[in-house]
């Protein structure tokens, strides 16, 4: 199954992973196989088959709407690459999704 | 129908994202308030700790049900969640958990009042929910935003609306409707300044009478009902004047600033918005069980159209003054104990409407806050009725009760404002007029019937205003053909 | 008998008895990991001063008559359980660095128990791997020839209880991570019931795959340790709420009249003749047993290979989204923009495979191929399931070899991945279907051991463990392990 350049590097894109140009061309080779694997299911009938997310045949449960949670911000942030005054720090944000 | 530019209408839908006033998260145990620390309610599911797990609120699922049997519409059960994948820094899991088939309310309606009185039909597609991500914040950091994740994982409802709105108007009235419903069941405040009540609007434009749709635009970033209509009405006129100049209109989202009135695009990559939904394996496929929505909505309130209705019908109120009063669950409220207390639907009416409002809004307070309370406008306007004081004086005795906090017959005793409604009284000042003008007077019996007013005047200025009017009108009236 | 040739089982007897104190026991391991383990890398972290804390503690429970069922038995948990305040990597650079903010259910219920932690065992990455040669923290060697892998993903909890550097080990499975390593190095490997486990805590590669279990050297001791770990968990909204049964109840009884089914889709395969007559044998102890063999079909059981390498990178795409090096983890150095923070923090703290799988997930989800790829597997993976739940109907048990071969050289297959996914096409349809498998030793070709595995249907966990045991009670296959010198 053929995977082109522009696909690899929008799906590199949305998967957020750079791909130096050394590595492009044998990470397609590999994904190309790998996507050959696939070609096995267009044979199976499943026009009748409902599509299992799950293998457990039940329902969600639910948890009282009670606050349970207290502040451990310093706990949580011990390992953190980047904070100032309680925030996360990351390179600036311009605009995106909202 | 709406028609721009003399030949295009406008097609718009409306995508609201309402905050649930639920006491923790969606999928956590985190506390939802507002104002926090930065941080300080982000739990480790909350910032999407290695090995976390979400578990749903129970109190989300009873909000959706109450606002899909006020929405007119389908609740869908079983109702599953699905992944919304994108990387942002606001949203710590990189995906998103909301639903995508099956939402939990599907197929319904809402009538609108449209401002020449007629009631419009807007269709809503779907209500889903989905977790709120977190916030980003860029001043002071010296070229880096600082990601503050209180408000990740609060539980969004998200109303979308069939693209059946016409104009800005109607969308105003649609979301102002969505607004009145959501605080009335009490499952938001619907804040939008505060961000707890949030609507894009998707807008296209087409000649009047064609089939096919336009491309649509998204406008985001608008925080109140003005903007909203505003926003809207420069989004039509600038994809006509786009057309109209011979460009075609880019599917894009596009931001809305208030400053400028003017819209623009979001800087994104095209296929960036590939989300790749699909449906959530940390969570099971939710069953509302039918004795749990009938319990449900059992705990409904009447809901503002029910109400509208049956002031018209119960304290026979005309259709406007009833769909003033039953917009606002409190206000609406509010009326029903000051008629309760006065006996007097119609001059309970026409006081919310006209004193009290005027306060309120001079003071920027909400009906909740009014320093008058429901039970002492009451009592005033039962003052009224049975002629303690006359109308025109109770506009004091109102202003006084509205400083000074006191009681209607406290202020009216100290200040002796009672209505003077003794006849001998009135006669006597009544004859005392008469005779101090008599110019006036001949004036008057040679035909100038206008005059009449000036003796009312001059006899309830010699009462210092507490005559009866009534009374003075009928008694003068007699005085004069003598 | 060295400390270390005891059972799990007779261990926790001579703890109860007073033979030997839980630090005798927990020192001894703590000096063969010293002794072997800088050879083997079974081991990411060794958590020595607490071990020795918590055995202390155990000794003081035992003397005031107040022991926890499994108190002072030294086990080694997978690097893929948190663990608060102990590093928890999931072998990866990408958590190098991350000391858990808290614990996973597992290792807590495990620690109510008592059990004495000697450490968090090495791995194939984010669990991806079938020879733990993905690990940021070096390749595990084989404990029976240190040229050979030991299998993957749990390679470092397998080495670890074969060469008997702990007394058993917790581990996880999404395609075979268990019973794979349990066949390569000799041991019993359970993968329970889908929701048996809680998955808090539990690193997430594939969500609807993913189980915790046991690394063990018999079917008793496995038992042992899974009561221990299972339950409902009200943290895990995929957790079962079902009561844990007492796994070793049967254990002991007879499985006269007990049906095997044999799949023929598995048994026409070209497999190499060791392989073919371990399994057979086994075939055959099981008919001297009294139970009963009989030929089923899973007819869309090739199916699973394909179905299992789209669902589970679709998932795991989504669950590695959270390492972008904003919160916690890895961050690469001076990102010049949030773009760059992004590509370079996941290009540097991902391994190949890990990206390899992140990639071709996305993939199949991406607009345009949901469909076809996606879809269609969660639709191919009900064909699966439905399989299995026919062949329930006449059978109790499914029997196959685990693994297609014996363990392979250290870098043999870690250029081909498609070689490498291989290694799982027996074990991966109970994953699909979300049914218990067990795995135990039925043989050994050159040095070398080969597994034999049953699968059971849903909750019929002690059935397992019950025809595991007495085919341990009449073979010696399980109590074979490894010199370590």
């Amino acid at each position: 199954m053929a995977l082109s350049d522009k696909e690899l590097k929008e799906i590199a894109y949305l998967a957020r992973i750079n791909i130096d140009k050394d590595s492009f061309p044998s990470l397609k080779g590999e994904l190309e196989q790998i996507l050959d694997l696939f070609e096995k299911l267009n044979s199976a009938e499943t026009n009748e088959v409902e599509a299992m997310s799950h293998p457990l045949n039940l329902s969600q449960p639910t948890r009282p709407d009670e606050v349970t949670e207290e502040d451990q911000r310093e706990k949580l942030q011990e390992t953190a690459p980047s904070v100032q005054s309680g925030l996360f720090l990351v390179p600036k944000v311009i605009e995106g999704e909202d | 129908m709406t028609v721009f530019n003399e030949s295009w209408e406008a097609v718009i839908g409306l995508e609201i994202h309402v905050q649930l006033a639920t006491n923790s998260k969606l999928f956590s145990g985190a506390s939802t308030n507002f104002g926090a620390l930065p941080n300080t309610q982000a739990c480790n599911i909350d910032l999407a700790m290695p090995g976390v797990l979400p578990v749903l609120n129970e109190e989300v699922l009873k909000m959706a049900v109450k606002l899909g049997k006020a929405l007119n519409a389908n609740i869908n059960s079983p109702t599953s969640f699905a992944r919304k994948n994108y990387f942002y820094p606001d949203l710590p899991k990189g995906y998103q958990i909301s639903q995508m088939d099956k939402p939990i309310v599907e197929d319904g309606f809402l009538d609108i009042e449209l401002e020449d009185g007629s009631t419009k039909r807007i269709g809503v597609t779907r209500a889903h929910l989905e977790e709120d991500a977190g916030k980003s914040l860029h001043e002071d950091f010296e070229g880096k935003s600082g990601i503050d994740l209180n408000r990740s994982g609060t539980p969004l409802i998200e109303i979308v609306s069939e693209p059946e709105i016409n104009s800005p108007e109607e969308a105003v009235a649609y979301l102002k409707s969505i607004h009145s419903i959501i605080r009335y069941l009490e499952i938001s405040d619907g804040n939008m300044a505060e961000g707890s009540m949030r609507c894009d609007a998707n807008v296209s434009v087409r000649k009047v009478g064609s089939e096919e749709l336009g491309t649509r635009t998204e406008t985001k970033n608008v925080n109140s009902f003005r903007f909203v209509e505003k926003a809207i009405q420069y989004e039509i006129e600038r994809q006509i004047s786009e057309i109209e100049s011979g460009n075609t209109i880019t599917q894009e989202t596009r931001l809305y600033d208030s400053q400028a009135n003017t819209t623009r695009p979001m800087r994104t990559k095209e296929y960036a918005n590939d989300y790749r939904y699909f449906p959530e394996p940390d969570l099971l496929p939710v069953v509302l069980e039918d004795s749990f929505i009938k319990k449900t909505l059992e705990q409904m309130p009447e809901m503002p159209n029910e109400k509208k209705l049956r002031f018209v019908n119960e304290y026979d109120l005309s259709e406007y003054d009833a769909s003033l009063l039953a917009a606002d669950r409190d206000l609406a409220n509010y009326f029903e104990e000051v008629t309760d207390e006065s006996k007097s639907a119609k001059l309970s009416a026409n006081w919310i409407m006209g004193e009290l409002s005027a306060e309120l809004n001079k003071e920027n307070l909400h009906i909740l806050n009014s320093k008058i309370s429901a039970k002492q406008l009451g009592q005033l306007i039962k003052r009224i009725e049975d002629s303690t004081i006359s109308g025109k004086i109770a506009k004091d005795v109102f202003e006084k009760m509205w400083s000074s906090g006191n009681e209607v017959d406290a202020i009216i005793e100290k200040e002796g404002m009672q209505q003077v409604t003794d006849l001998s009284e009135i006669e006597s000042m009544v004859s005392k007029v008469i005779d101090e003008n008599p110019d006036q007077l001949k004036q008057y019996l040679s035909g100038k019937d206008r005059l009449f007013g000036f003796f009312v005047g001059q006899v309830m200025k010699e009462s210092q205003g507490k005559a009866n009017p009534t009374q003075v009108n009928e008694i003068l009236k007699e005085k004069l053909k003598e | 008998m060295k400390l270390h040739e005891l059972s799990l089982k007779e261990q926790l007897n001579g703890l109860k008895e007073g033979s030997f104190s839980s630090t005798e026991l927990t020192k001894h391991y703590l000096d063969r990991i010293s002794s072997f383990d800088k050879d083997l890398n079974s081991f990411i972290t060794v958590t020595e001063e607490s071990a020795l804390n918590q055995a202390k503690e155990s000794d003081e429970r035992y003397k005031s008559n107040k022991a926890l069922p499994l108190d002072g038995i030294p086990i080694a948990h997978k690097d893929i359980f948190c663990t608060e305040d102990i590093l928890t990597t999931c072998g990866s650079k990408m958590l190098s660095n991350f000391k858990a903010p808290y614990s996973s259910t597992v290792v807590n219920n495990l620690s109510s128990d008592g059990v004495v932690v000697l450490g968090k065992t090495n791995m194939d990455e984010f669990a991806m791997g079938s020879s733990n040669e993905t690990s940021f923290f070096g390749p595990v060697k084989n404990p029976w020839n240190k040229e050979y892998v030991p299998g993957g993903s749990s390679g470092g909890s397998a080495a670890c209880v074969s060469a008997q550097l702990a007394s058993a080990a917790t581990a996880t499975d999404t395609g075979g991570s268990i019973r794979q390593p349990a066949a390569l190095c000799g041991l019993t490997g359970i993968k329970p019931t889908y929701g048996r486990v809680s998955r808090y805590g539990m690193i997430a590669f594939a969500s609807s795959l993913d189980q915790g279990g046991v690394l063990a050297r018999s079917a008793e001791d496995s038992a042992i340790l899974l009561e221990s770990m299972s339950g409902h968990d009200p943290k895990d909204s995929t957790s079962l709420n079902e009561d844990v049964p007492n796994f070793l109840e049967n254990i002991d009884s007879p499985i006269k009249g007990m049906k095997i089914g044999l799949p023929k889709e598995f048994f026409e395969r070209d497999l190499p003749n060791h392989v073919e007559s371990s399994t057979k044998e086994a075939i055959e102890t099981y008919k001297d047993l009294g139970a009963e063999i009989h030929e089923i079909s899973l007819p869309n059981v090739d199916l699973s290979l394909p179905v299992y390498y789209i669902i589970a990178p679709a998932e795991c795409s989504a669950n590695l989204s959270r390492y972008d090096g904003v919160r916690y983890g890895y961050r690469c150095e001076d990102p010049k923009d949030l773009e760059d923070l992004y590509m370079r923090t996941r290009e540097e703290g991902f391994g190949s495979e890990v990206k390899r799988r992140i990639l071709i997930g996305t993939y199949a989800l991406s607009a345009g191929y949901y469909d076809a790829y996606y879809l269609k597997a969660q639709k191919c993976r009900r064909l699966v399931a439905n399989d299995f739940t026919e062949a329930f109907k006449s059978v109790d048990l499914v029997l196959s070899p685990t693994t297609p071969d014996t363990s392979f050289k250290a870098g043999e297959k870690s250029d081909d991945p498609i070689e490498m996914y291989l290694q799982d096409i027996f074990t991966i349809p109970a994953n699909l279907a979300g049914l218990p498998g067990i795995s135990f030793p039925c043989g050994n070709h050159e040095g070398l051991p080969l597994g034999v595995q049953l699968v059971g249907d849903s909750l019929k966990e002690a059935q397992l463990f019950q025809a595991a045991h007495q085919f341990q009670e009449a073979t010696d296959w399980h109590k074979n392990l490894p010199e370590v010198k």
